[in-house]
């Protein structure tokens, strides 16, 4: 036991990082940071339109989108020169391109067609959406893990990178460069993208997304196509989805979907501020979870989670509104009342 | 109670009795070069004790998840099961910590207070914030899944200590149990069998109706609490086989098809574990085949193709099975219409001619002469009518006139019924007699002439065709003078 927690040493804890080692510990935050904040903006949608568990349906079943690009784009390659091997990163290479447009074609494919299964399963028959979720991610995750375990010296993944990803590994990844500059490495550039594409997007169709997602009816009588929103939304998903794999896994993305948003909204209702708050909430428990990796030298994308988790129990509470402290003190306060005051307490919050 | 209970009890008996019979051999892992022809015929003759630990385990599993899982379909709480199942991996880890080694009792025993820890938390959160329960889960299964992973990533960077096995609970290897987690994963199955058959009635109920269930003092919440405490037993014993991320397929997927067989709960049951079981040793019968292939994955496949077929075949629910009756119910209504038709063309002429032109049926059922003449051979395949060639005209049989008069008799009867016994106006209930016409049973009919005094005009003054009349004005072969068929009979 007393091996498993390292001992505490604040100098390569939290100093080094930001010093010496900075050049590798930067970029994972970074990156960090970037798949939390492109997450918890597109999952700020998901929890409004009560969708968590189709994100988490989602990210699990971009997997055999993802194998099966692999496995055609090395097959393309293979034919034209026998020297390739795969890699899962879109490097500066020719073929890094095919293989990125593959990835990113097949997790969209996928995502489209989680959509479409899960809706034909539970208009089709009497099952509920939450079996025809469950039944539609689990098997195509199950095929994705037997693509990847029969097809194991073709496709570059490994069933723990499926998991929980490593984040760790982006520094010491290709670095793009411009004009004979290094700028940063490859993942991190793509990342960075998507996660300024989420935010414009977000920002331009914000009235869209919006309106469609609290009241459908009256997104359709202003002629928006909420059922294209929820397809471009599903697609859009698959993308940030795909493009966080490789640093967080199928799994811990749900963390990154949900958590920055659920603690966001523990604290207003107001939902610019709750978008504003959750990328906070992607940055600093990207901090937090980068030191906590670094003293427990576990997975990094798991401490992230862990420490997310964290912050959302301070939240939880802490929360002005509806926080569990708060609330016992003012059942405290009131239980020394007498029951008429109560009632006219409770009037007067009311309204 | 239900008598399917009791033999469900002797296979496990019996397949644990194979499991558990000693013999030694080598373990599956030790041979890798070998033909997928020799695998096949090597699982077949269950000569290797790790095979047959792996088979029962797969088969024990897929009984205990089918049972309960049928509970969650049937719940809505299918994605708890998720939630349980992802929640109990920080339980795992802390059970492999114990004593750094797999000890099944140990992580058996973290494994489950970490899923009770989890559903509770869920119950908390839903209950003391504005979060939905969506929400609520995802973020207790992430979670719970997050800090589980980073104890197994800590145990697995140990410098010291026997850290094989932690990385078999995430995608399960059923070839890596042993006697110890068979016996375990025996004495669950029973458990939960002998409870769910002890408690039927109060988990019927309380699935159901929880409001009946309260009100008749069943202590619901107690009911819920321990059906959890039995799902989380139930993910632990699967886990090694199946592992944490797709247990639930295991809970929800065989439930799922049983959901589309059947309309009754023990009927759904019975039909789940043996969906569950066969899944489970065809996902061990697959993985055998090749090298190191993990067994969770194969077991969810198979279960998924079990799904398909019921999707597509399950007798009144399955997609195809609904299709073939929507047409061919359709054809009936079609061809029901034009005996109708035929039938008001005979009573405007008040019956002095024996056959209909196609311009005439043509013209009531505003087709075409073609559409018409095709409709009018339909019948005639039947034996409903005849077409003298050269004619172009329809003649009537004895029975498409029994058939024509039925279909008239329950359109009137039905007319009446809703002016009389439902108050609505005459000129209101044509449209949904000519709905109800084709549907109406014979027994619906009997009760429908009681209750309307036998009345002979229906709310348009037209007569209402009688049942001696159907038998005998046409009656000329078939019916006897005690048969009493020919109300909308199907066929």
């Amino acid at each position: 036991m007393s091996e498993l927690i390292p001992i505490w040493d604040w100098q390569a804890i939290f100093v080094a990082p930001w010093t010496i080692d900075f050049p590798i510990y930067g970029w994972i935050f970074l990156m960090g940071f970037l798949v939390c904040a492109a997450c918890g903006l597109a999952g700020n949608y998901l929890i409004l339109r009560r969708m968590a568990l189709v994100g988490d349906a989602i990210s699990h079943s971009v997997l055999p989108g993802l194998a099966i690009a692999f496995l055609a784009a090395n097959a393309w390659t293979s034919h034209q020169s026998s020297t390739v091997s795969g890699n899962l990163d879109l490097d500066t290479g020719g073929h890094g391109i095919s293989y990125g447009f593959a990835i990113f074609i097949g997790a969209l494919i996928a995502g489209v067609l989680t959509t479409l299964i899960i809706e034909i399963i539970h208009t089709r028959t009497r099952i509920k959406q939450d079996a025809a979720i469950g039944i539609t991610f689990s098997t195509l995750f199950a095929f994705g893990v037997v693509l990847i375990s029969v097809y194991a010296d073709k496709v570059d993944l490994d069933a723990d990178c499926v998991l929980h990803g490593e984040i760790a590994f982006v520094s010491i990844q290709p670095f793009i460069t411009l004009g004979g500059y290094e700028l940063a490495p490859a993942p991190v550039i793509r990342m960075g993208i998507v996660a300024l594409l989420t935010l414009g997007l977000v920002m331009v169709f914000y009235k869209e997304l919006l309106v469609s997602s609290f009241d459908p009816g009256l997104a359709s009588s202003m002629g928006i196509n909420a059922t294209f929103v929820h397809y471009a939304l599903m697609c859009w998903l698959s993308v940030i989805v795909v493009s966080a794999f490789e640093a967080v896994g199928a799994i811990l993305v749900i963390a990154m979907l949900i958590l920055p948003g659920a603690t966001a909204s523990m604290l207003t209702t107001r939902f610019p501020l709750v978008m504003t708050l959750s990328v906070l909430h992607a940055a600093v428990s990207s901090i937090l979870g980068l030191h906590l990796a670094i003293w427990l030298n576990s997975s990094t994308a798991g401490s992230m989670v862990v420490a997310g988790s964290g912050l959302f129990c301070v939240a939880w509470v802490f929360s002005p509104s509806q926080g569990l402290l708060p609330q016992w003190l003012k059942r405290q306060r009131n239980s020394k009342k007498s029951i008429g005051d109560r009632i006219k307490a409770e009037v007067l919050e009311e309204g | 109670m239900t008598p399917f209970r009791f033999p469900m009890l002797g296979w496990i008996l019996l397949i644990l009795l194979v499991a558990l019979n000693p013999v030694h051999a080598a373990r599956i892992g030790d041979i890798s070069e070998i033909s997928v022809w020799d695998q096949a015929v090597r699982f077949f003759s269950f000569k290797d004790p790790s095979l047959r630990y792996a088979l029962a385990g797969a088969i024990l599993l897929g009984l205990t998840c089918g049972l309960l899982g049928s509970f969650l379909v049937v719940r809505k709480l299918a994605l708890v099961g998720d939630t349980l199942s992802h929640a109990v991996l920080p339980g795992v880890a802390a059970g492999f910590l114990w004593n750094m080694d797999k000890n099944p009792v140990a992580i058996f025993v973290g494994a489950t207070l970490a899923g009770l820890l989890g559903s509770f938390m869920v119950t908390r959160l839903t209950s003391t914030t504005k979060l939905k329960e969506d929400t609520a889960l995802g973020m207790v299964l992430a979670g719970f899944f997050g800090v589980g992973i980073c104890l197994v990533t800590m145990i697995q960077r140990l410098p010291s200590g026997n850290k094989s096995g932690i990385d078999k609970f995430l995608f399960g290897q059923a070839a890596s149990l042993g006697q110890s987690d068979i016996q375990l994963m025996a004495i669950v199955t029973v458990m939960t069998f002998g409870l769910v058959w002890f408690f039927y009635k109060e988990l019927l109920t309380v699935s159901f109706d929880p409001g009946f269930a309260h009100s008749v003092n069943i202590p619901t919440a107690w009911v819920h609490h321990g059906f959890m405490l039995l799902l989380a037993f139930s993910v632990v014993i699967a886990l090694q086989a199946v592992g944490v991320v797709l247990v639930s397929a295991m809970l929800i997927t065989p439930a799922a098809t049983a959901y589309l067989m059947t309309d009754r709960l023990h009927r759904m049951l019975l039909f789940a574990c043996l969906s569950g079981m066969l899944s489970g040793a065809m996902g061990a019968f697959f993985s055998f085949l090749g090298h190191q292939l993990p067994t969770g994955p194969f077991m969810v496949l198979s279960a998924a193709a079990l799904f398909t077929l019921a999707f597509l075949f399950a007798p009144n629910h399955g997609v195809l099975m609904k299709w073939w009756a929507r047409r061919s119910r359709s054809g009936r209504v079609r061809r029901e219409n034009t005996l109708k038709a035929v039938f008001h063309v005979l009573e405007q002429e008040k019956f002095r001619q024996e056959g209909v032109t196609f311009v005439e049926l043509a013209e009531l059922r505003r087709q075409t002469l073609e559409e018409t003449e095709a409709s009018c051979i339909e019948l005639v395949r039947l034996g409903y009518g005849t077409m003298p060639p050269g004619e172009k005209a329809f003649y009537l049989t004895p029975q498409g006139m029994r058939r024509a008069q039925t279909i008239v008799r329950n359109h009137r009867l039905w007319e009446l019924y809703l002016t009389d016994a439902a108050n609505y106006s005459p000129d209101h209930v044509h449209e949904d007699a000519e709905e109800i016409e084709h549907i109406l049973g014979e027994d619906l009919v009997r009760q429908l002439e009681r209750q309307l005094n036998f009345a002979d005009r229906d709310p348009h003054g037209k007569p209402i065709p009688s049942a001696e009349e159907i038998i005998s004005t046409h009656g000329t072969t078939q019916s006897g003078p005690s048969t009493s068929t020919g109300y909308g009979k199907s066929s």
